[in-house]
């Protein structure tokens, strides 16, 4: 009995040895190199995974990061400058910077300004909705609200308000990742430079129909009648089919278009209440904010 | 014997309440909306700018490059703008918009209601006719039609197959074109026949039609090589693929065309179209159109101009009905809802159903049981629940392996449901998904 016991250790042994030698060998002679680096940079990332540097995930990206040598095009939008200065550290290379940035969703069509012309009944998707046709609104350029972008958003930044039936990010949340962006059929969500206090002004319309078009749809549409543009001293308003935009970089958030615009279709968001010069509030504006 | 093919099918009720119903010619309308693109390819390049006078007939759009086609005025009057307007896709593409003032037709085209037998053009002048008076498959597909008829180097046709299974419920244009145009639908088979050196001829109609069916095999006897073979009924039998599994049993590979197993398929209505454009030297400006939904007051298939918009032809038909809920262009299995009646007839639209809002409201969807009826009904052999629920849980990878793009969206999947899930809206999702995918790629 006890001799049983005794030939199956040694005989268990002797092949575990045997195994062991073998498998050494093997390991020597297929070893692959893996760069160090690739972990210490994958450590540094914030491991969200969201694919939004255009990677499939952090580890890919770092190994990028590796077999590029340099950083020029390579940028992770949710660790933001201080991650991308640590892995340039790491590399031993220099770090390239980027203005934060934040998703502002330019739409404005809420169920009381952009009544519904028809009724939708297929399936709550924003893509397939906009295959199908333009949209259950007079509009075809707005927000469709099926939430194409809340289901692609990994931070939970941004939701569907259910009064207005459309998105809105959270700014504090919101990375920059780009999936909303990418998401979206109808193009309505852009990624804009993230000011102090969280401030922004923006023209919250996409429309690129002619102005009478426009409004008859939508009752904040931008008409493109041009006011905002010779308001704006910086020249940071461009006016394109029938669209006015404002480059985030140029503008200095003075907020004189705010008050031109005749459809309040610029809105100013996170400012102080505005006092008139008679010290009362400018409540038409703080109307805006609240909506959003 | 009647065939059919082996694979899948349903049987929708047929609904074909204006099969009685003569062709009546509906009033040039005051306004004809033309949009640049009424085929597949490239959009045509307006040649007309706003005030500009146009005759009927005259050319107002210039197809540019090979898969394009011309377009040409529908009617006689002023351009009034040149313009982004809204078509049967719901989206704002560019058009023209003509408002009529008279009905004068350019010199050059033959208004002689009389029947012209006798073929006087040589084969290339066959072939540029039909490329100048901008024919397209009329059967919804709207492919050009001198495209089809020039073949690759090194390939040859063997067989004509003409599409008279008309096997959407409802439509009733092809078989009243059967009926009462058999005579030059047969001329534009053998103008077809010999300009791209074809002998044999067959004409697939299905039972549905009998009177039809008498009709062509009558007249078919005067011309050589047309035969009229009677199909069981069964959708989507109208399918260029399944049409030539029916008549031949052939199966067209999967991504391929008809021309890779040798054979041609043209509409019926598109026959008529290119006798009128031969042998009347006429472009395609009209075309038959059924209006129909149980709820009309008077259902009917009408002879309109391409432009019409309509708004018109429901009003031909007795106006919107109370309850109407969903207007459909095309038939209800694979037409497309309209959002709005200021639409036009295009050259692809041939059917206009009015539905009230019991019969188009969309049952709850509920789970799925596993029973794969969608996978017995689905004539491309493909499994529509298994697409579903990849796309649902954003599986795209596999879509590829799934087949989704054999499915050609004829809808047996959804309507044979018994959980009503919208299995085809879902592969069209998936379609797109997987678009993207291989574009970001």
């Amino acid at each position: 009995m006890s001799s049983t016991i005794l030939y199956t250790i040694i005989s268990l042994s002797a092949t575990g040895a045997i195994s062991a030698v073998i498998l050494y060998f093997v390991a020597q002679r297929f070893k692959v190199y893996e760069d160090p680096r690739i972990d210490q940079v994958e450590d540094a990332l914030p491991a969200a995974n969201c694919g939004g540097c255009g990677y499939a995930g952090c580890r890919n990206f770092a190994e990028a990061c590796v077999k590029n040598e340099n950083l020029s095009g390579l940028f992770c939008t949710v660790g933001g400058n201080e991650t991308m200065s640590k892995v340039a550290s790491i590399l031993g290379v220099d770090a390239v910077s980027q203005d934060p940035k934040v998703a502002v969703v330019r739409c404005a069509g809420s169920y009381d300004k952009r009544p519904r012309i028809n009724i939708y009944d297929g399936p709550s998707s924003c893509v397939l909705q906009s295959i199908l046709y333009p949209g259950d609104t007079g509009c075809p350029y707005g927000c469709l609200g099926h939430g194409d972008c809340v289901n692609a958003c990994d931070f939970d930044a941004i939701h569907m308000d259910l009064k207005t039936g459309l998105p809105v990010v959270i700014d504090e949340k919101c990375t920059a990742c780009n999936a909303c962006v990418l998401a979206c059929p109808k193009h309505i969500i852009e990624l804009r430079k993230k000011n102090k206090k969280d401030r922004k002004i923006f023209v919250c319309c996409i429309n690129e129909e002619k102005g009478a078009i426009a409004k008859k749809s939508c009752e904040v549409a931008c008409i493109g009648c041009g006011k905002c543009v010779k308001a704006c001293a910086y020249d940071a308003i461009t006016l394109e089919n029938y669209l006015a935009y404002i480059d985030p970089v140029k503008c200095v958030l003075c907020r004189k278009c705010v008050g031109v615009c005749p459809t309040n279709s610029i809105h100013e968001i996170n400012f102080p209440p505005r006092k008139n010069l008679d010290g009362t509030d400018a409540t038409v504006d703080v109307e805006i904010v609240e909506n959003l | 014997m009647l065939k059919t093919f082996n694979k899948g099918g349903i049987h929708p009720a047929e609904n074909k309440i204006t099969a009685g119903k003569p062709i009546s010619t509906l009033p040039v309308p005051p306004i004809a909306i033309i949009p640049v693109l009424q085929h597949i390819g490239t959009p045509a390049n307006p040649l007309v700018k706003k005030g500009d006078k146009v005759k009927t007939g005259q050319m107002i759009a210039s197809g540019e490059g090979f898969i394009a086609a011309n377009i040409h005025s529908s009617v006689t009057g002023t351009v009034t703008r040149v313009d982004k307007l809204t078509d049967a896709s719901g989206y704002k593409r560019t058009a023209i918009e003509i408002e009529t003032s008279s009905d004068e037709w350019m010199n050059d085209i033959d208004l002689n209601p009389g029947l012209v037998t006798d073929v006087s053009l040589s084969i290339p002048e066959i072939m540029v006719r039909t490329w100048d008076q901008g024919i397209v498959g009329m059967g919804g597909a709207t492919f050009p039609t001198h495209v089809k008829m020039v073949f690759p180097r090194g390939i040859k046709a063997e067989c004509l197959i003409i599409n008279g299974a008309e096997c959407e419920p409802y439509v009733t244009a092809d078989h009243r074109l059967m009926l009462e145009k058999g005579e030059e639908i047969m001329i534009g088979i053998s103008i077809v026949k010999s300009a791209i050196g074809i002998e044999k001829a067959i004409i697939g109609i299905e039972n549905n039609k009998p009177d039809g069916i008498e009709n062509l095999q009558r007249i078919s006897s005067r011309f050589p090589g047309i035969t009229v073979q009677g199909l069981k009924v069964k959708y989507p039998q109208g399918s260029e693929k399944h049409l030539i599994k029916s008549l031949t049993g052939r199966a067209v590979p999967s991504g391929g065309l008809p021309i890779d197993v040798g054979i041609v398929v043209f509409n019926i209505g598109t026959m008529f179209a290119v006798y009128e454009a031969v042998q009347k030297n006429k472009p395609l400006i009209e075309r038959t159109v059924t209006v129909t939904g149980k709820s009309l007051k008077n259902p009917s298939n009408f002879r309109v101009r391409i432009g019409t918009p309509v708004s018109e032809l429901i009003k031909a038909a007795g106006g919107l009905p109370d309850h109407a809920s969903k207007i459909i262009a095309g038939g209800p299995m694979m037409g497309k809802a309209l959002n709005t009646l200021d639409v036009p007839v295009t050259k692809g639209m041939s059917g206009l159903l009015v539905l009230d809002d019991i019969e188009s409201k969309r049952k709850p969807v509920q789970n799925c049981i596993r029973c794969t009826r969608c996978v017995t009904v689905c004539p491309m052999g493909i499994e529509p629940y298994l697409i579903m629920s990849m796309v649902e849980k954003e599986k795209c990878e596999f879509l590829d392996d799934c087949h989704i793009n054999d499915c050609m969206e004829c809808g047996s999947c959804s309507y044979i449901c018994p959980a009503n899930r919208p299995l085809l809206d879902y592969i069209r999702l998936g379609k797109a998904r997987l678009k993207k995918r291989k574009q970001q790629k």
